[in-house]
């Protein structure tokens, strides 16, 4: 069923636009329950083992190929019609129901590797498999999260607590926002850092700051950080509720089930910050404020397949730009920092940070915005001399 | 009592009312903390927000 979006506009005269992709995000229902296909796969196939291995190969191999067939997405909203698309309750009611599907495959995973007989290997592809779906849902945390209203807010909580990453959407919206693309900011990389470093500084910056943040909004209300009022500690709270049940139910096999399970869905949101603002800075202003975000603060990727899957979180800097637009309105532009592949195939190439250099290096340097400029560059205090021992005639040399 | 409006995400505080689930209570714009930022987008400062202009008669 297609719907088409009308305005008439004094100037412009008439603007239509129909979602062709509208149709498309029911696949967002369907991609938790890809992690059970493995599940599926191994008694379908007489407990096959290698059938586990399904939803990786999806994730690892096949997206950032069908990234690379299917290219990039031709639907882009015009800005005129962005309240209308926002106002369509399809598209929210679609991140609702993934909620409860991600509550349900940590259980069915849980319940796998509890009761079924499982070499050690076996154990960990059915782990991380769940720790990438538990990812997803940080994801959809992130677009519930990032709403005014308090039942979007609180389903993100419940989101968040399948990986206890509770404090993930206050010190997101209150700290990554006001912080991107800064040296301040813990979920921004910099350039000549590789993701490992950059995940030390990331995961215990981004609790402290959730802590601090939420700590402060307590103590203007005259409560206790330690009360049941803080909204992380609610979603922790839920957490030990889920995974202490799953601990009480399957046994002590759980707990490196979890841990592991835990740290691969938080990884997954590590490797999201660490490729959306690789390298680039926003500039001081004379009242010692950061510069607005601007569209080339971030990193995008403009690839249909990963944006499906993602909620379109790959068109990064539209949401900086407007943090509450609905994952349906988000919008590509021209001239934007472009990423080669979509965020699956840049996790991967991330991974490797050899690689990384060599690939995104020379891509944020050639930058129309920062043209070998190195001051516009956010840089690893750490591999400041190298960088600038090796790029800093960039300009002279007319690269 | 006046409303300002976030120039970015469009969120409104009202000073007669403030902000319950941030903790501000019913008190003049120019008051709140210089680090004030939006509670709606977390981006804005108190400088991008616009005095609204009072209900038209």
């Amino acid at each position: 069923m297609n719907v088409t979006y009308r305005l008439d506009h004094p100037e412009k005269g008439l603007i239509q636009y129909t979602d062709k992709k509208r149709h498309l995000w029911i696949a967002s229902l369907f991609l938790p329950l890809l992690a059970l296909t493995g599940i599926a796969g191994y008694f379908g196939m007489g407990e096959n083992p290698y059938m586990l291995l399904a939803p990786l190969i999806f994730i690892y191999a096949l997206v950032p190929l069908l990234d690379h067939v299917f290219g990039s997405d031709e639907n882009n909203p015009p800005e005129e019609l962005v309240p209308q698309l926002e106002e369509a309750n399809y598209y929210r009611i679609l991140t609702w129901l993934t909620v409860p599907l991600h509550v349900m495959v940590l259980l069915i995973t849980a319940w796998f590797v509890g009761t079924q007989e499982l070499s050690a290997w076996s154990v960990l592809a059915v782990t991380l498999t769940a720790g990438i779906y538990s990812g997803l849902g940080i994801n959809t945390a992130h677009e519930l999260g990032h709403k005014r209203g308090r039942f979007e807010r609180a389903l993100a909580r419940i989101a968040l607590s399948v990986s206890t990453y509770g404090h993930f959407c206050v010190e997101h919206n209150r700290g990554h926002h006001r912080d991107v693309a800064t040296p301040e900011d813990p979920a921004s990389s910099r350039m000549g850092e590789s993701i490992y470093k950059f995940m030390l500084r990331e995961i215990p910056g981004a609790f402290a700051r959730g802590w601090h943040e939420e700590k402060q909004r307590l103590e203007r209300l005259n409560k206790s950080a330690w009360s049941l009022h803080n909204e992380v500690l609610q979603s922790y709270a839920l957490s030990i509720l889920l995974q202490g049940s799953l601990i009480v139910l399957f046994g002590w096999i759980m707990v490196p089930f979890l841990l592991i399970h835990n740290f691969w869905a938080w990884f997954q949101l590590t490797s999201a910050n660490y490729i959306e603002h690789y390298g680039l800075l926003r500039q001081r202003k004379e009242n010692g404020r950061y510069e607005h975000c601007q569209p080339h603060h971030s990193w995008n990727a403009n690839y249909i397949f990963s944006n499906i899957l993602l909620f379109h979180l790959e068109r990064h800097s539209d949401h900086h730009a407007n943090p509450t637009r609905r994952y349906q309105s988000l919008r590509n532009f021209d001239d934007i920092p472009e990423l080669p592949n979509g965020y699956f195939g840049m996790f991967l190439v991330a991974y490797i940070p050899w690689l990384w250099y060599r690939i995104m290096d020379k891509r944020l340097l050639a930058l129309p915005h920062i043209q070998g400029d190195l001051s516009k560059v956010n840089i690893d205090p750490d591999k400041r001399d190298s960088i600038v021992a090796r790029y800093g005639n960039l300009e002279e040399n007319h690269v | 009592m006046s409303n300002y409006r976030c120039n970015g995400c469009g969120y409104v505080f009202n000073e007669a009312v403030g902000d319950k689930h941030e903790g501000y209570p019913p008190m003049p714009f120019m008051d709140l903390p210089d680090d004030f930022t939006c509670p709606g987008c977390g981006v804005r400062y108190k400088e991008d927000f616009n005095l609204m202009p009072p209900p038209g008669r």
